[in-house]
């Protein structure tokens, strides 16, 4: 019996009452956008789905629901490709300026997002480029590209190289081993790394904030907008559908995948 | 080349999202530098009048209050998580392990907005908790907790803790049980054996973990703004303010650079504050 097990009484409790926490905001956005009256109440007087509706109907955010996709499908996927080629590399070659860039890949983890995207900002002025969707593509690429490379490259360390060397040996080009036996025993881990990958680029707000215009603002950034001018909870709506999609798709990749291991929380054995 | 195949073509376009994000933030340090023209877009000559403004009382004051805040968030974030990660590893049902996996984890992919949105309405005046304890007749008047630190803090915890668990939880993973079970036998009580093993040998999850939270917490945006409600303010909504609401960006990206400066520092003085403790576990 190990010693967290032996704490278990007051373990079990302090763990419950922190997942009451966690998901206490959850349960009562839920309760709020199913609430019949603009004005918050607990609990609520009487139930429907008008804040639903409403919510749907919002110009606002249908055109960001819209940029959202655009901006996460090309983010994410140039992320991917450009991350997992880089892990590869990372994985199996010694090269010059090689924990140079590694570290200025993984820099974003650490760095504010506000000063990334004040940075693709003045950028994007500086180069007289237009605030449009490549630059928001290109912030998401540099947010999102830690993760993908993390992803892969413990899939990459996960992966057992003597398929590779079979191959190899029984004639394959280096083209042919990647494409028929790299790539196929990786896709467990690409996947999961541009799931990951597209969830947050759909997300990401502060640096989205900044280099965002009227035209081109994503989900978040027109959900932010109306936080600040409209109290009713047709935004609690917004969040429930958000909540709920994102806890089916993780369930999803969960089931899948194992989050555990591509989290790397998994027992050591 | 030939025992390398593929290097140049898989490590370029990785070297030019390295270049692209060094050209931003040499942007910025480059604006940071440059004289503020009101009423224009375009910065002035070079100066370094940004940077002395920023240690006007004011200013120096957000940059207190950011460091206070990131670092009371750290720290409440390490209490609640560490027994989460703890639950997280040591479970064996797999379907409760997943229950709680998808729990903690499920807010990180969120977002900031709608998580800042969702505790607005609980701790709002007209918000779940003073409805609930106004009902029960505990309180007579809605507690102030929006526009307040324990506001802010309290939703900066929330959404900093998933990081924090997965942090924790990988770091007490690969932790062999075996080491505790050794412990024990040879007479030691489970608490001994957690404080004598589990938790120096999690000493580099918990350093990344603190590291991660404060980092997070720095730049943290939505939740200042909107819970701290001009009350609260962090560099983040200084930045933004300056930025789009006077069009001041030499100002905006001086104060992002002194960021930065502040957040590498804190975290170089964490790590070397916590380098004899990891000297200590390193086996």
């Amino acid at each position: 019996m190990d010693s967290c097990g032996a704490l278990r009484a007051i373990g079990v409790a302090i763990v419950a009452i922190t997942l009451a926490f966690v998901l206490l905001p959850a349960l009562v956005v839920a309760i709020a956008a199913f609430n019949a009256r603009a004005v918050l109440a607990f609990p609520p007087d009487a139930l429907s789905l008008r804040w639903f509706a409403k919510a749907l109907a919002y110009d606002d955010f249908r055109v960001g629901f819209h940029n959202g996709l655009i901006v996460t499908a090309f983010a994410s996927s140039i992320a991917l490709v450009v991350g997992s080629a880089f892990a590869f590399a990372l994985d199996r070659y010694s090269f010059r300026l090689k924990r140079t860039i590694e570290s200025v890949l993984l820099a974003p983890l650490v760095i504010p997002h506000f000063t990334i995207g004040l940075g693709f900002l003045i950028l994007a002025a500086e180069l007289g480029a237009a605030r449009g969707f490549a630059v928001v593509i290109a912030c998401h690429v540099i947010l999102v590209l830690p993760f993908v490379l993390r992803s892969v490259y413990i899939s990459l360390r996960n992966l057992d190289q003597r398929f590779e060397l079979a191959a190899a040996s029984l004639g394959a080009p280096p083209r042919r081993v990647l494409t028929s036996v790299t790539i196929p025993l990786l896709a467990p881990g690409l996947v999961s790394g541009w799931l990951f990958a597209a969830i947050l680029s759909f997300n990401e707000f502060t640096a989205s904030l900044f280099v965002t215009s009227q035209r081109t603002q994503t989900l978040p950034v027109a959900m932010y907008n109306y936080v600040r001018e409209y109290a009713d909870p047709s935004m609690a709506a917004v969040s429930v559908i958000y909540i709920v999609a994102t806890a089916a798709l993780l369930t999803i990749a969960n089931a899948f995948f194992g989050l555990g291991k591509v989290l790397n929380v998994e027992n050591a054995r | 080349m030939q025992d390398k195949p593929f290097l140049r073509a898989f490590v370029s376009p990785a070297a030019l999202c390295a270049f692209g994000l060094i050209a931003a933030l040499a942007a910025v340090f480059q604006f940071s530098l440059r004289a503020y023209v009101p009423g224009s877009l375009e910065p002035g000559g070079l100066t370094l009048d940004n940077f002395t403004a920023l240690a006007k009382p004011l200013y120096a004051r957000v940059f207190l209050d950011t460091i206070s805040i990131s670092g009371i968030t750290a720290i409440c974030t390490l209490i609640l998580g560490y027994p989460i990660a703890c639950a997280l590893v040591r479970v064996k049902n797999p379907l409760l392990k997943s229950a709680i996996l998808i729990i903690v984890v499920t807010p990180l992919f969120l977002g900031e907005v709608v998580r800042t949105y969702s505790w607005i309405v609980v701790l709002g005046n007209n918000g779940f908790i003073n409805s609930v304890l106004l009902k029960l007749g505990l309180i007579e008047r809605p507690l102030q907790m929006m526009f307040t630190h324990f506001g802010v803090i309290t939703a900066l915890v929330h959404v900093t803790l998933p990081v924090m668990v997965i942090m924790l939880a990988a770091a007490i993973s690969h932790i062999d049980p075996d080491y505790e079970r050794a412990a024990e036998s040879l007479g030691a009580g489970p608490i001994r054996a957690f404080l004598t093993i589990t938790l120096p040998l999690s000493i580099p999850g918990i350093i990344a973990g603190v590291t991660t939270a404060f980092a997070w917490t720095f730049s943290a945006f939505a939740t200042p703004q909107l819970i701290g409600g001009g009350q609260v303010n962090m560099v983040s909504n200084l930045v933004y303010q300056l930025g789009f609401a006077s069009f001041n960006f030499p100002f905006a990206a001086s104060l992002s650079v002194s960021g930065l400066a502040l957040t590498f520092a804190v975290l170089a003085l964490l790590r070397a504050a916590t380098r004899p403790l990891e000297a200590v576990t390193a086996h």
